[in-house]
């Protein structure tokens, strides 16, 4: 059987990781950091914080501009990816591997928390996928072959919450999942699970992921989007985050393997670096030996992408100040929940572009040692230690909780009455303790606690499991796999509904956003008008569009009356068959060395210059200048005639200096401007007899061949193109 | 419970420790408020972590549950539902599993309570 594997130029089949899943182990246990490359040159540069770079990659838009170098920073960047159809995802993952995450999270389906087993199968989710032995082992099977392809471990990644943590991280051990969330803290307050049932599972969650080498994340960071004042949770913060920690090393976490969720608390119009700095560093200050994941701020993110992009890269800002060993990015959509492909695209290319926008940067500024930041950090800090010493006045942990302490909305020692109150005898899974008898045995590796395996003769610190010969752990063949228990609500049903646009193969295409052959398309529009009427219009408008199920996502005020800006989705009802689309051809590029010679042969003179009142230099000197790889380094002889040159100029240039071309560069396209001075050159040729005798070319980065050519030159050059392809279009089309 | 900010006076005894005490003092009392649920932890057991035992001893989710919640209506939890299976499987001389499948499908429990009594 040929052995199935990804190739560039081909689409990932999701068919092929379905297969032999019963059959499939992991490749490896545990995290993997990025591996540092101080000092690595790329292109012309020199970088200081970066990371091995990828074998396959997408770069940022401008890299064709420095050699198409995608330079990986420092840290581990995370994208969550949760759409509902696990199936769908795997392509976003690979998409997102691409563009630089190592780091994929998937956000399970809403109530997993309460479900008291783990889940089966591979049915629908909401908000999330459920997350089960399928689903994770499909999942981690196509990061092997993603991350085989673009050269770098992907730690995947989920939940070990809710009533049944201690399985879930068994499966997750089992599985090969490479991080997880785990707190118990988040159980009780976020999910109301009963607290005491929440510390003793997360005993045994724990000690299993030490054994699976699992990174831990905590869920201090929902207080933040919890709170009213999100700035204000700032010393609890720290007390939740040295809880779980303090909780997660005595269960045998590695320090390096326990990530801190942490947020800048706050964001614009607040001065939030002013706030968030002296938070960040008084974190770090305090729990040195952990690691960071710097979430992003989501409690004031609001619909405009642009806004919760900017948050984004203020968030970085502090990151980079400061550390940060995992980078999470919370997509833009996150305020008006659109989750889709694009969004987890762009959110990896802000983190990658931020960081190494960055880099270097703290070779040359460093944080103050005194100061208004030393002075915040310092009173920060002290508040925390004053939070836990009431809450020991007040009993314990379980006291604390019952009194209010946790998510009140007052800077502590401020206390606004509205905390969030649990019991101990409350919450889901409340009274399931059950006190472990002094024979009591769980004859398995990783074992949290009291454990008498001395009744069977093994000695202190022999495994457990060495009473059965070992367990699923030692010998994976032992693990039961199910493979569907829903016969409608599985992926072979979702699948086949929407097997003729699956690809490789399908001859079908159809625009999507999350799930294959959704047929979501997203509008934006303006309208010179208030926004409440704006809203109503671009839903009929939408309409008129054809568009189904239209939905406002977005709505801006440009001023009260004069203007609101909009973006809709809605759903197209058709489908494209790719066979029928007109695809242009890629434009021909004849050698380097059949160019020179052709052109030795027979000489060739162009006149060339920006047209029209436009300033724009730099795309017309690429394709001439020899440094760029322009023409000249064909031998082709050129008069430059600069920016703004009238058309007429040009046209009598060429007739005087006899040349046997005219390249004309238009960039300004405002009302087609571009298209009528190609027109205007063509008919100054005509009427002067010269038109027959010249190849007319045109370019800019908003001309298309075809349009170009209707207008009247020979041939017309948009964004991308290289000297070479212009050359070869004048020796082709010399006359 | 309402309080305006006291934090000047609240933290007047810290303010003579360096920044090294203060860190100090911070994890000391993290620590004492996580002995107890370490504690707790070491002391009590859960259907959870009960199905999580029987997983590693190669039974599936759903037989995981099914035994955990025969154990509990047997009252022989606080023994280890794995403790269960193991005693099972010398008893009966069948593999971990085979005698795990046999459990949950047995009806009279006395003589598996048996086992138990009087503790080991």
């Amino acid at each position: 059987m040929a052995v199935y594997r990804l190739k560039q130029d081909q689409a990932l089949d999701v068919r092929e990781i379905l297969k032999d899943l019963s059959a499939y182990r992991p490749r490896r246990r545990g995290w993997t950091w990025r591996k540092p490359a101080p000092c690595l040159t790329m292109g012309s540069f020199t970088y200081k914080d970066v990371s091995e770079p990828l074998k396959n990659f997408v770069p940022l838009p401008p890299a064709h501009h420095f050699g198409g170098i995608d330079p990986q920073p420092l840290p581990i960047i995370t994208t969550e990816i949760a759409s509902g159809r696990f199936e769908d995802d795997i392509r976003r993952m690979r998409m997102a591997a691409h563009h630089g995450a190592d780091h994929i999270m998937v956000i399970r389906t809403a109530g997993q928390s309460h479900f008291d087993s783990l889940i089966e199968g591979t049915p629908q989710g909401v908000g999330g996928v459920p997350i089960t032995r399928k689903q994770v082992r499909a999942q981690r099977k196509a990061l092997d072959y993603i991350e085989d392809e673009v050269g770098r471990p992907i730690n995947y990644h989920s939940y070990v919450s809710g009533v049944a943590g201690p399985e879930i991280a068994v499966m997750f051990a089992e599985e090969g999942v490479n991080g997880a969330h785990q707190d118990p803290q988040y159980n009780v307050i976020y999910r109301n699970i009963n607290m005491l049932r929440s510390f003793v599972d997360a005993c045994e969650s724990k000690t299993v992921m030490a054994w699976g080498g699992l990174a831990q994340i905590d869920g201090a960071h929902n207080a933040n989007a919890t709170a009213r004042d999100a700035w204000k949770v700032m010393p609890e913060l720290m007390v939740q985050h040295a809880i779980n920690s303090q909780f997660s090393v005595r269960c045998g976490i590695p320090r390096d393997l326990i990530c801190l969720s942490t947020v800048p608390p706050t964001a614009t119009p607040a001065p939030c670096v002013y706030t968030d700095l002296p938070y960040a560093v008084a974190l770090r200050d305090l729990f040195t030996g952990f690691r960071m994941r710097a979430q992003m701020n989501t409690k004031y993110i609001q619909s405009s992408i642009r806004e919760a992009t900017v948050t984004h890269v203020l968030n970085m800002f502090v990151s980079k100040l400061t550390s940060a060993d995992i980078q999470s990015t919370i997509t833009p959509d996150e305020g008006r929940n659109v989750p889709w492909h694009i969004y987890n695209i762009e959110a990896c290319d802000t983190a990658k572009q931020t960081f190494i926008g960055l880099d270097g940067l703290m070779d040359m500024v460093e944080l103050k040692d005194a100061g208004p930041l030393r002075d915040k950090a310092r009173e920060l800090k002290e508040r925390a230690v004053l939070f836990m010493e009431e809450m020991l006045q007040l009993g314990d942990y379980f006291k604390a909780v019952e009194a209010g302490h946790f998510v009140d909305s007052g800077l502590y020692p401020e206390r606004n009455g509205d905390g969030i109150v649990r019991k101990m005898d409350g919450g889901i899974g409340a009274d399931t303790l059950i006190k472990r008898e002094m024979d009591y045995l769980a004859p398995v590796t990783a074992h949290f606690g009291y454990n008498n395996t001395a009744a069977y003769g093994l000695k202190d610190g022999e495994d457990p499991a060495a009473l059965i010969g070992g367990c699923t752990f030692q010998h994976p063949e032992r693990i039961q796999f199910i493979d569907e228990l829903d016969q409608e609500d599985n992926v072979h049903v979702r699948m086949e509904q929407t097997e003729g646009l699956r690809q490789p193969g399908a001859d079908w295409v159809k625009p999507e956003m999350e799930w294959l052959g959704d047929g979501t398309v997203m509008l934006t529009l303006f309208f010179p008008v208030s926004q409440k009427i704006a809203q109503a219009a671009a839903l009929e408008a939408a309409k008129r569009m054809n568009l189904l199920d239209p939905e406002i996502i977005s709505s801006e005020v440009m001023h009260p009356v004069d203007g609101t800006r909009i973006e809709l989705k809605g759903k197209v009802p058709f489908q494209l068959k790719v066979s029928d689309l007109v695809i242009p051809v890629e434009p021909e590029v004849y050698s380097d060395d059949f160019l020179r010679e052709a052109i030795e042969k027979q000489p060739l003179t162009v006149v060339c210059g920006t047209v029209g009142e436009d300033e724009h230099s730099v795309g017309l000197r690429e394709i001439i200048d020899i440094k760029h790889g322009g023409i000249e380094k064909y031998g082709v002889k050129v008069h430059y005639l600069g920016t703004s040159v009238p058309p007429e100029k040009l046209v009598n240039a060429a007739i005087e200096l006899g040349a046997h071309g005219i390249l004309a560069s238009t960039v300004i396209s405002h009302d087609n401007i571009h298209y009528r001075n190609i027109a205007l050159i063509d008919r100054l040729a005509r009427e002067h007899g010269v038109r027959d005798k010249l190849v007319f070319l045109a370019g800019g980065t908003q001309v298309t061949p075809e349009l170009a050519r209707e207008a009247g030159a020979d041939e017309g050059f948009g964004r991308g193109t290289k000297g070479a392809h212009v050359a070869t279009a004048l020796v082709k089309l010399r006359k | 419970m309402k309080r305006t900010d006291d934090y000047a006076q609240r933290a007047a005894h810290l303010k003579g420790l360096s920044d090294d005490q203060l860190k100090q003092r911070f994890w000391d009392l993290a620590q004492q408020l996580t002995d107890p649920l370490l504690q707790m932890g070491r002391e009590y057991t859960s259907p959870s972590i009960e199905r999580s035992v029987l997983l590693r001893m190669g039974l599936s989710s759903l037989e995981a549950k099914a035994l955990v919640d025969k154990c509990m209506e047997h009252g022989l939890l606080g023994h280890g539902a794995g403790h269960v299976v193991f005693k099972a499987s010398k008893a009966w001389d069948l593999p971990v599993r085979e005698a795990g499948l046999k459990l949950i499908t047995l009806e009279d429990w006395n003589p598996v309570k048996a086992w138990f009594e009087g503790g080991q």
